[in-house]
């Protein structure tokens, strides 16, 4: 299949799953356990992959700052603005585009070959708006708290170094992450992990929606998934940052 | 009744159905059968729109589905039960709930009538006190029992089957096939199942047509599947020898 009917099929589907809810009532039902599954389930994993990110920045800025002439509070900014403009938009994207993507994939790959949605659209249910429309905007609701919580405890993991090691003092490194603060930052990356987080929710569900065969197939379905969120996040990525830093 | 006329479907070069007409009665079970391969589930995806036919049509009680529109066909869609061979029991939601599922989403009823109409199915089909199961919990037999219940939950008026008894014990089959048999003079529903297990065909073929290669080879009843002089038929009915020693018997006798 080629590159112009996958964006047909996408469009297509994308159509039929923004369409006005059958039930409202069940909507709002299946968007809270979509939060609940595909984004508070993810906080953990964020708290760990955040927290030692923000250490190993910390350590490595120091590390290879050699100029004296450079301050040291410049640690702290460095790892802040990492934190903000890549790390906790971007990258942690990149990271729940292998969690949550195959997620999605594998659990609506398995519903289409186990006939389940067959079942549904024989109902006259629009399975599309059913199925995936809640894992969308479940996802996309509540990942700028992942990304706000991923800054937090990004920053937390740096100041644990400077607690824990004699590279820097915590009040330098304190000084640092509050030096020079520009907000746009954090509505930067918020606006980007909002656009990552649709691609990752709708690119994943297109594969596992059109998923068919056996069991092997739905893992070829959610690779796919993950491959292809990845590489048009990061293409999305320069877009973005282009139209929104310049 | 559904009326079959002149169905065909093709994928790419490979004709699957070449020209079927026939007529399904309402109140009875109407059965296809056939070799696997031989046209039958592609012949129920076209008859419950999931595939679309390449040219001929199809009448629900004279209501011809090609002429009908977007909002005609999610009406009809209410007035359809299926069973699937792997029973397509939602994972996510328990045996109850499965069952309610049709009811939340098209019926106007209370909350707390749904859910006694689905208690109601559930008992119907003989399955008390597993309300609150997981379908991932229950026994095949069980499951396809549940999703019995929730093909009847919402009255319909057409019940299809997709080779209701596969991967089930002879026992179960024989039970599933009876209460196919009863829920469709229960509710007066136009029954069509997909088969080619024999032990279903002569519990409850009241009509059957017989499909070999996408044509319709044969049509008839129970009665006359044994006595009939269609060569192609008889290979596939007389593929076991059970049925074989038995029919020989009978004509003896």
């Amino acid at each position: 299949m080629n590159l112009l009917e996958h964006v047909g099929r996408y469009s297509i589907l994308m159509y039929q799953t923004f369409s006005l809810p059958q039930k409202w009532k069940l909507f709002f039902k299946q968007t809270v356990k979509e939060v609940e599954k595909l984004g508070a389930n993810s906080l953990p994993i964020t708290f760990i992959i955040s927290l030692f990110m923000g250490a190993v920045m910390t350590m490595q800025t120091q590390m290879n700052i050699e100029n004296p002439l450079l301050p040291s509070y410049t640690v702290g900014l460095v790892t802040r603005d990492t934190l903000l403009l890549e790390f906790c938009s971007s990258i942690l994207c990149l990271i729940l585009a292998g969690k949550v993507g195959s997620n999605i994939a594998s659990e609506i790959g398995t519903m289409r070959i186990s006939e389940q949605i067959d079942a549904m659209d024989i109902m006259g249910v629009n399975s599309a708006n059913y199925i995936i429309l809640p894992k969308i905007t479940g996802f996309v609701l509540f990942i700028p708290l992942l990304v706000i919580w991923s800054m937090f405890c990004g920053l937390i993991g740096g100041y644990f170094i400077s607690l824990m090691t004699d590279l820097i003092t915590p009040a330098t490194y304190i000084y640092g992450i509050q030096y020079w603060f520009i907000p746009w930052y954090v509505y930067y990356s918020l606006i980007k992990s909002v656009i990552f987080a649709f691609i990752i929710a709708s690119v994943s569900s297109y594969y596992g929606y059109y998923a068919y065969g056996g069991a092997l197939d739905v893992g070829k379905a959610s690779t796919n998934a993950v491959v292809n969120s990845s590489i048009l996040i990061l293409m999305l990525n320069v877009i973005l940052t282009k139209i929104l830093l310049s | 009744m559904i009326r079959l006329e002149d169905i065909h479907k093709s994928f790419d070069q490979n004709e699957v159905l070449k020209g079927i007409s026939t007529v399904f009665e309402t109140g009875k079970t109407n059965l296809i059968i056939g070799q696997s391969g031989s046209g039958k589930t592609v012949l129920l995806k076209c008859i419950i729109g999931l595939l679309e036919p390449d040219s001929g049509d199809i009448l629900y009680d004279n209501r011809r589905f090609a002429e009908m529109g977007q909002k005609e066909r999610t009406n009809l869609r209410s007035e359809l039960g299926m069973l699937f061979q792997g029973s397509a029991l939602f994972d996510s939601l328990t045996v109850e709930e499965n069952v309610l599922f049709p009811l939340r989403m098209f019926s106007e009823l209370n909350n707390k009538d749904k859910v006694k109409r689905a208690r109601y199915c559930l008992d119907r089909v003989g399955l008390k006190d597993i309300y609150s199961q997981f379908p991932s919990e229950i026994s095949g037999g069980m499951q396809k029992r549940a999703a019995i219940a929730r093909a009847i939950s919402l009255n319909p008026k057409y019940l299809f089957c997709d080779e209701p008894n596969s991967g089930l014990d002879p026992l179960t089959s024989i039970k599933i096939d009876e209460l196919i048999m009863d829920i469709t003079k229960e509710y007066k529903m136009t029954t069509i199942i997909n088969t080619h297990d024999m032990n279903s065909v002569v519990t409850m073929g009241e009509k059957i047509i017989f499909i070999y290669q996408g044509d319709k080879e044969w049509e008839g009843c129970k009665e006359d599947l044994f006595y009939a002089k269609n060569e192609k038929l008889n290979e596939f009915v007389f593929a076991s020898k059970f049925f074989q020693k038995n029919t020989e018997n009978a004509f003896k006798e």
